[in-house]
Formats: structure tokens, C-alpha cells, sequence
């Protein structure tokens, strides 16, 4: 694989530098984007905080007198599923949980990845190209079919979930902040520090790494969105939390069988999770669009 | 470095790179502290069937030759017995492998359509409000769980109003083209969504090079410039990311499958992982890394025959 290669893996907005200055007209909608991001996610992050506020059932109390109720009824906004659990509460408390699973997903990933990238990018040697063939190597593997080989081994679960997507989901950050890095190690402030005699591990983290890092961050929104959708995958073919748990692939499954009589079950939560990928991928775009101008 | 001395560099890495790849899935089950043979068998262990398994793995003998007996068995296509079925993985694997690539080809196909459709759309509306909608359009397509999207397709064109099968794979090429089009829709607005992207940006940036500029100066039609200059260079860049996207593709495809109940390798794959049939999952992990690889391979040696700018690093 030729080491310039951007589009690899799953499909999520990469967003490549960009060449061209932004016209004055585009910043305002490079403003604009970010916005709607911002105030989606937050809309988001809210109905997480405030489940417990925002509804008054228990998203996993059962009755089955009030199974497969319609949206809009009465007493249920979102209708309820099969066990009459109330699909408003169980979208609001799964809202937690898929936010923590993109949250969790990327954090390792990103401190890792950065790391191992500005070391390999700053050393370079034998240590570059040892990194360069385990990227080689573990990128040949479908990302989806490698988390699931993983998770087979591991078992289904949270946990296993994280270790999984962790176990591949640095490779990014360590081939972004590699190149950043490279494009720096030799710019004048890098030779000045070195020249003071400033310890490699020193000029890496206080020089180096503040000015490669921002790339990185702007990843790991669309890095969200990759965690957030394989979670949701994961758990829709049964490896992820295990019900009765609330989340979102899960509730798309359960619902699944009962398609024709209450497609509200499958719908709904589909869409939870579009807007919480929208708003993430909006946010991304918005801060490279941004960055790039 | 010519051609000739590229190629062979690209083949000396993809043997390195295949040479990674067993070496990852032969010691995914190995390097996890405790008996594989009781992780394999989960709830159903007992030491009888562990000491069996074991034997019949190859567990119990020393690790060098357990990863020669993996790395000879699978160049010679014995890849082991399933523990379901009972019968050799390389058989089951390879009934099901044509489905899922007629599904990832037919994607690819629809993927191309779509991507030349609104890419060029996109591009000769810059800004306006096409190239707006599009944006928006496919930025949901990127952001939408694809076994979500194949549930409403079946819903709306299944079940609603009966226009397509919702499952199985069927009998003849015509049938087979009918009852995959529901799922290979679904992988291939995914695709697209990436694609699109990078062509309309290729045509927008193509569109300002002096030759484009000559070509409109010596009178040649909007329709003409467009197709003969502007679209032989900027789909040289969109093609590359077709070919990388490939290994999404096969991810894609194993969800998909699930959803429109397809016998192919995911569907297989989903069952095995349920039954802990340890030997077939190893290898659909194989095999769709070997088709990835070998995919890459073909889409960065054509591109260097396609691009005669193109300089080997």
C-alpha cells in the first residue's frame, strides 16, 4: 500500500487538506457547518444528561398490555416495542451509552496512535518502518471483519468492544500525526531545540507535539462516527452489550422481526443514531473545512 | 526506480504483508492467556472434548509446527474441519465466496453510476443549490448504519410494496441481479458517499488547469471538455479510493448479508462466531485480507499504467 494512500478502511469523511484558499464566501459556511454540529451534538449530549428528566418510564420496565403501541399514543410519544417498554426512554438512556462507546472508543486509539506516530515520525529508523509493515499489515484486514475475528475470540460485551475497535483504531492517528511530524522534525525551532540540547523525548512532547497534534483531534470525530457505528453493528449482530441493555443496534435488531407490525421499533433508533453521526461528521468537517482556510 | 523494479517491489511487500496477516490471525487465539481450546468450546468445555479439540487443532504440538501446518495447510486450501459442519472449512468457505463477491461487484457497479452521476453534478453546480443537496444528501448516506438502511429498503420496496424479494439470492443471473439489487444499493450509496466527495473536488480542481482553458479557448463544446479532458484526469485519483474502499466493501457486505439473509461468507461468518466454529472464522479472515490485498495490488499497478505522470516511490 503506497504510504500517501488517504482512503483506506471504512467509509468516513477524510477530510484532506485542503489546496485551495476558501473563498471569503466559504467561511460562512464553514462556520455554518460547525454550528449545526455543534448545536445537534448538544442536543444530543442533553437528552444523555437528562434522560431520567426527560421521561417517566423505566427503559426496561415491561407491560405487556401496552405492547406495540403506535408513536404518538397518549401516554407514549415513541410508541412501545414488543414488551410494551417505552421506545422514547430506551432511545434517551441508550443515548448514554452510545455516546460512551464513542467516546471510550477513541480515547485510547488517539493518545496511542498519536504517540507511536510522532515517535516513529521523529526517530524514524528501524523503529519507522517496523511501524509502517504492522500498518501494512493489520490495514490489509477488512476493519469490520478483523473487529469481529476479535470479538470472537473475546466474546461478546462492552469491554470486548473496546479492546476490539482499540486493537485496530490507532492506525489512523499514528499515519496522520507520522506524516505531520515528518513534514516538521526538520523546520528551524525543531534544529534550535536540538541544538540547546533538549532530550529527544522532551522536543517530541513539548515541541513536536503541539503543532502536529491538531490534525489528530479533528480525527477523531469522524473516528466517533467509525466507534459509534461499529458499536451499533456489533450489537445488531448480537457481539456487543447484551439485552436487555438499551442501545440503539440492539433496539434495530429486536425490531427487526416485527417489521411490518411495528416498524417504529427498527425505524427510530436508526435515526438517533443518523443524527448523532450527522452531528459528529458535521463538526469534523467543520474544523478541517476550517483549519484548511 | 522504472516500472519493472516497482512491480517487484510491490510483490516482495504484499509476500510481507500476507506473511503479517497469518501470522495476526494465527496468533489472535494463541496470545489470549488461557487454553484456546476451552475459549473455542466456551460453555460447552469439558476436558474430554478440550483434549479433543486440542488433537484435532494441532494444539498440543510445538508452536513452530502448529504455525507450518496453518501456513502449508492454507496454500494448499486445506484449511481445517468446521467444528459445526463437520466439514472442510475450504469447501464451506468457497460455496459462499461467490455471493458475496457478485454482491461487492454489483455494488462497485451501482457505486460507479451513482458517483458519476452526482459527482459531475455536484461539480458543474459548484455552489449552487444541486451541489448543496448532494452534499447534504450524501453526508447521510455516509453517517447511515447500513444494516438500518437495508431494514427500510426492505420495508418500503419488500414488504410495502412488493417491487423487490426481501431475502435469498435465487436460481438464475437475471434473478440474482433482481433479488441483490436491494442489498448492493445499500453498499453502494455508502461508497459513493466517499467517492463523491473526491471526484467533484477532482473536477472542480481539474476544471482551473490552463489546458481546460485551451480547450474551452479553441471552441470546443461544454459537453466535450467535460467528458474527453476534464473526466479522464480527475477519475484518475476517484479510482485509487474505489480500490481502497474495497476492503469496506467486503466489511460492508458481511452486514448486509445478514440483513437480506444471503448465503454468503457473512452470513457464514455471523453463524460461526455464534457457534465459536473457530477454523471458519480464521479463514473468511484470510480470505477476504488475501482479496484485499490483491485487489490494492491491482488498482496502485494499473494506476501507474493509467497515469503516465505517475512517479514510483
Amino acid at each position: 500500500m503506497s504510504e500517501k494512500t488517504f482512503g483506506a478502511g471504512p467509509a468516513v469523511p477524510v477530510s484532506l487538506p485542503q489546496f485551495t484558499p476558501i473563498a471569503r464566501s466559504r467561511r460562512f459556511h464553514v462556520e455554518r457547518t460547525l454550528g449545526v454540529g455543534l448545536t445537534l451534538l448538544g442536543i444530543v449530549v442533553l437528552i444523555a444528561i437528562a434522560a431520567p428528566l426527560l421521561t417517566q418510564y423505566d427503559p426496561l420496565e415491561q407491560h405487556f398490555t401496552e405492547a406495540f403501541l403506535p408513536p404518538f399514543s397518549p401516554d407514549h410519544i415513541l410508541g412501545t416495542d414488543n414488551f410494551g417498554r417505552d421506545i422514547w426512554s430506551r432511545i434517551a438512556y441508550s443515548t448514554r451509552l452510545d455516546l460512551q462507546i464513542g467516546l471510550l472508543s477513541v480515547t485510547f486509539p488517539f493518545v496511542f496512535g498519536s504517540l507511536v506516530g510522532i515517535a516513529t515520525g521523529y526517530l524514524g529508523g528501524k523503529l519507522d518502518t517496523l511501524l509502517m509493515r504492522v500498518v501494512d499489515v493489520l490495514m490489509a484486514f477488512p476493519f469490520l471483519i478483523l473487529v469481529i475475528a476479535i470479538m470472537s475470540i473475546l466474546g461478546p460485551g462492552l469491554t470486548n468492544l473496546y479492546i476490539a475497535v482499540g486493537a485496530v483504531g490507532w492506525i489512523p492517528y499514528a499515519r496522520i500525526t507520522r506524516g505531520e511530524t515528518l513534514a516538521t522534525r526538520h523546520l528551524e525551532y525543531v534544529l534550535a531545540a536540538r541544538t540547546i540540547g533538549c532530550s529527544s523525548a522532551r522536543i517530541m512532547l513539548q515541541h513536536i507535539l503541539p503543532n502536529v497534534i491538531a490534525p489528530a483531534l479533528i480525527y477523531v470525530f469522524t473516528g466517533m462516527v467509525l466507534a459509534i457505528l461499529t458499536g451499533a453493528t456489533l450489537s445488531f449482530l448480537g457481539l456487543g452489550p447484551q439485552p436487555p441493555t438499551p442501545e440503539w443496534g440492539a433496539m434495530i435488531a429486536e425490531g427487526r422481526q416485527f417489521l411490518l407490525l411495528a416498524w417504529w421499533m427498527t425505524t427510530l433508533p436508526g435515526l438517533a443514531l443518523l443524527v448523532v453521526g450527522v452531528a459528529l461528521s458535521l463538526i469534523g468537517d467543520g474544523l478541517a473545512e476550517r483549519r484548511g482556510g | 526506480m522504472g516500472r519493472a523494479a516497482y512491480i517487484r517491489r510491490r510483490l516482495i511487500l504484499m509476500a510481507f504483508v500476507l506473511f503479517g496477516v497469518t501470522i495476526v490471525i494465527f496468533g489472535m487465539v494463541r496470545i489470549l492467556p488461557g487454553d484456546p481450546a476451552f475459549l473455542i468450546l466456551g460453555d460447552r468445555a469439558t476436558d474430554q472434548k478440550a483434549a479433543e479439540l486440542r488433537e484435532q487443532l494441532g494444539l498440543n504440538r510445538p508452536i513452530l509446527e502448529q504455525y507450518w501446518n496453518f501456513v502449508s495447510g492454507f496454500a494448499h486450501g486445506d484449511m481445517g474441519q468446521s467444528l459445526l459442519y463437520r466439514q472442510p472449512v475450504g469447501d464451506l468457505v468457497l460455496t459462499r465466496v461467490p455471493v458475496t463477491l457478485t454482491l461487492s461487484a454489483y455494488a462497485m457497479g451501482l457505486a460507479a453510476v451513482i458517483t458519476l452521476t452526482f459527482g459531475i453534478l455536484a461539480a458543474i453546480n459548484k455552489g449552487r443549490w444541486p451541489d448543496q443537496l448532494i452534499r447534504v444528501g450524501f453526508l447521510f448516506a455516509l453517517t447511515t448504519p447500513n444494516f438500518w438502511f437495508g431494514i427500510l429498503l426492505i420495508l418500503l420496496f419488500g414488504l410495502t410494496l412488493h417491487w423487490f424479494p426481501v431475502a435469498g439470492f435465487g436460481e438464475t443471473v437475471p434473478q440474482h441481479l433482481w433479488y441483490l439489487f436491494l442489498p448492493a444499493l445499500t453498499l453502494a450509496l455508502q461508497l459513493s458517499a466517499v467517492l463523491i466527495r473526491n471526484l467533484r473536488g477532482q473536477i472542480v480542481l481539474t476544471m482551473r488547469s490552463d489546458y481546460i482553458r485551451t480547450a474551452h479557448a479553441k471552441g470546443l463544446s461544454e459537453r466535450l471538455v467535460l467528458l474527453r479532458h476534464v473526466l479522464r484526469n480527475a477519475l484518475l485519483s476517484t479510482v485509487t479510493i474505489f480500490g481502497l474502499q474495497f476492503g469496506f466493501l467486503v466489511g460492508g457486505a458481511i452486514v448486509v448479508e445478514t440483513v437480506f439473509a444471503l448465503p454468503g461468507t457473512g452470513q457464514l461468518l455471523i453463524q460461526s462466531i455464534t457457534a465459536r466454529d473457530y477454523p471458519v472464522v480464521q479463514a473468511i479472515t484470510v480470505v477476504s485480507a488475501v482479496l484485499v490485498i490483491v485487489v490494492n495490488l491491482a488498482v496502485d499497478l494499473s494506476y501507474s499504467f493509467l497515469d503516465p505522470r505517475v512517479t514510483y516511490e
